[in-house]
């Protein structure tokens, strides 16, 4: 899933201060999943917000609408109404979410009310991890089904580098080492050949090096 | 093993002399003096020196340009390339440019990650590893072509290096890490420093045994300890170093005065440890803005005069 998570009460209150009327807009997916912009963190939000502009004695008009994706035109479209009745829209979507927002709506401000973080995974309760860069050319038959790209500090494809040590990165020994992990599951996977064998140089083009991308579904357009 | 590069250290090995490398940061500035304050210190004591590429990611003058500098000073330098600043296409760029500028050692490294330096919030680049970059030099030189294919006018003739940590994890695969690198066309490798010789007799056991010892010049690494607290510091904070408890017990030992004594005669034991192993061509000497001490470590350790060549 894209994880993503919720800007402080501060930011959101600076990005938001020029309007008096604001629609905060969550979305159904995935940072519903990760907790940072479901109908539940609308509420929430905007309960957080109403309470601060109390206390600072300031008047906005805040009204709450959740789709269930904000990346889609067709889920979009039901908030339409609510839209118009504000000056901005706050979206908790991710930046896929408010970007579509902008798209469609090109007269309304369209605010980002979370930080778009990574595509990875929910580890464990209250622990989500990186896990693709989403390069476009997926290599995780070589590795195990473990991403150097994504996990590896240095993105090294020949890995893993003098900084390894009981298996934790030197960036932060609260991170595992990609490498390790690699390593271990080839081991058991009785695939270790694989690292022996020099990998070239990759290919970045598929990557967003290349410019903003397209996938084009030829048997999908109509 | 080429035979074609301009290179004295690579002539020194070839010989089978015990070749004996230093090191020299470049300054955090543009002062040159500092730089020739430290060539006056190693001039012939040592064969070649290396010059970092903004270690532990802390900007200073560039690898090439404080190269230079040594050269106009009368050593040869052995310039240190990360791939964390550049791309492909500014590091061969670079590789020409410092060829051309008459630097004919280079060491191949993927770079400390910039969470380590005076500007954490810089992007990396990593387009490549050291590996793809000793794999892209060899082919610059021996098939005078760059990553493209392209053929280039007077390709570089580098000696191409490469480090190694034999302390590092997973250990098992340090070796299998090291015939990668050969594979890839290095010429020489520095090791990480060595207080750790059981550690480093393994390794190179390990080297042995799957025949990269005989591929390869081996350079063993070593820094001379000032102080317990800099044998603490190294053991507990320095990513890929081990500094075993014997050691800081020793530095602990002695009177703060007499540390750094303490410190040189552990360096000049694990020399002498070193050349007692076949596989070990050289010593790097890494005496961390300490350069004034590298003579005195080579004149003990019995390494001087170095040889002359013609």
């Amino acid at each position: 899933m894209i994880v993503g998570e919720q800007k402080t009460i501060a930011e959101i209150k600076e990005i938001i201060a020029p309007y008096s009327r604001v629609l905060v807009l969550g979305c159904g997916t995935c940072v519903k999943t990760c907790f940072a912009g479901g109908e539940d963190e609308v509420a929430t939000l905007t309960s957080a917000l109403r309470l601060a502009y109390n206390k600072d004695a300031k008047q906005i008009s805040l009204e709450e609408f959740t789709v269930e994706r904000q990346c889609e035109d067709e889920f979009i479209q039901e908030a339409s109404a609510a839209i118009s009745r504000n000056d901005a829209v706050l979206s908790l979507a991710c930046g896929a979410g408010v970007q579509a927002i902008a798209k469609r709506f090109y007269k309304v401000p369209v605010l980002p009310g979370v930080n778009t973080t990574f595509i990875g995974m929910l580890e464990k309760h209250g622990l989500f991890t990186e896990e693709c860069l989403g390069c476009g050319d997926c290599k995780l038959a070589v590795f195990g089904g473990i991403c150097p790209i994504a996990r590896c500090s240095k993105k090294l494809l020949n890995g893993p580098c003098g900084g390894s040590q009981n298996g934790t990165c030197e960036v932060d020994p609260e991170t595992e080492c990609a490498w390790q992990i690699i390593i271990e599951r080839l081991t058991s996977l009785k695939q270790l050949d694989n690292l022996k064998k020099y990998i070239a140089p990759k290919d970045w083009r598929s990557s967003n090096a290349g410019g903003p991308r397209k996938l084009v579904r030829e048997d999908h357009i109509i | 093993m080429n035979n074609g590069s301009y290179s004295r250290l690579q002539q020194v090995l070839s010989k089978g002399d015990f070749a004996v490398t230093a090191e020299c940061g470049p300054p955090r500035g543009t002062d040159a003096g500092i730089i020739q304050k430290k060539c006056s210190l190693l001039k012939d004591c040592v064969d070649a020196v290396n010059v970092t590429d903004n270690q532990t990611a802390i900007v200073r003058m560039s690898s090439i340009a404080a190269c230079v500098h040594l050269l106009q000073n009368g050593i040869e330098p052995v310039m240190q390339m990360v791939t964390r600043d550049r791309n492909r296409i500014a590091l061969q760029s670079d590789i020409m440019g410092a060829f051309s500028l008459g630097i004919t050692n280079i060491l191949c490294l993927t770079g400390d990650h910039q969470s380590f330096g005076s500007q954490p919030d810089a992007l990396n680049v990593f387009d490549i590893d050291s590996m793809n970059l000793i794999h892209a030099l060899r082919d610059m030189r021996d098939s005078g072509t760059d990553m493209s294919g392209y053929k280039l006018s007077e390709p570089p003739k580098m000696f191409i290096g490469a480090a190694a940590n034999p302390f590092a994890d997973p250990f098992e695969y340090r070796v299998l890490r090291l015939a990668k690198k050969i594979d890839a066309g290095v010429d020489f490798i520095q090791t990480q420093c060595v207080y750790n010789t059981k550690r480093f007799w393994e390794w190179i056991k390990m080297a042995r045994d799957e025949g990269l010892a005989e591929k390869v010049h081996i350079i063993a690494g070593v820094t001379p300890l000032k102080s317990a607290a800099m044998a603490k510091y190294m053991a507990g904070k320095v990513a890929g170093m081990d500094v075993p408890d014997e050691i800081i017990k020793r530095m602990e030992g002695v009177p703060k005065k007499k540390a750094a004594e303490e410190g040189i005669k552990i360096c000049l034991e694990t020399i002498s440890f070193l050349r007692e192993i076949s596989d070990v061509h050289g010593v790097h000497i890494m005496a961390i803005e300490w350069e004034e001490k590298v003579q005195e470590i080579v004149e003990a350790a019995g390494l001087l005069p170095r040889p002359q060549l013609t």
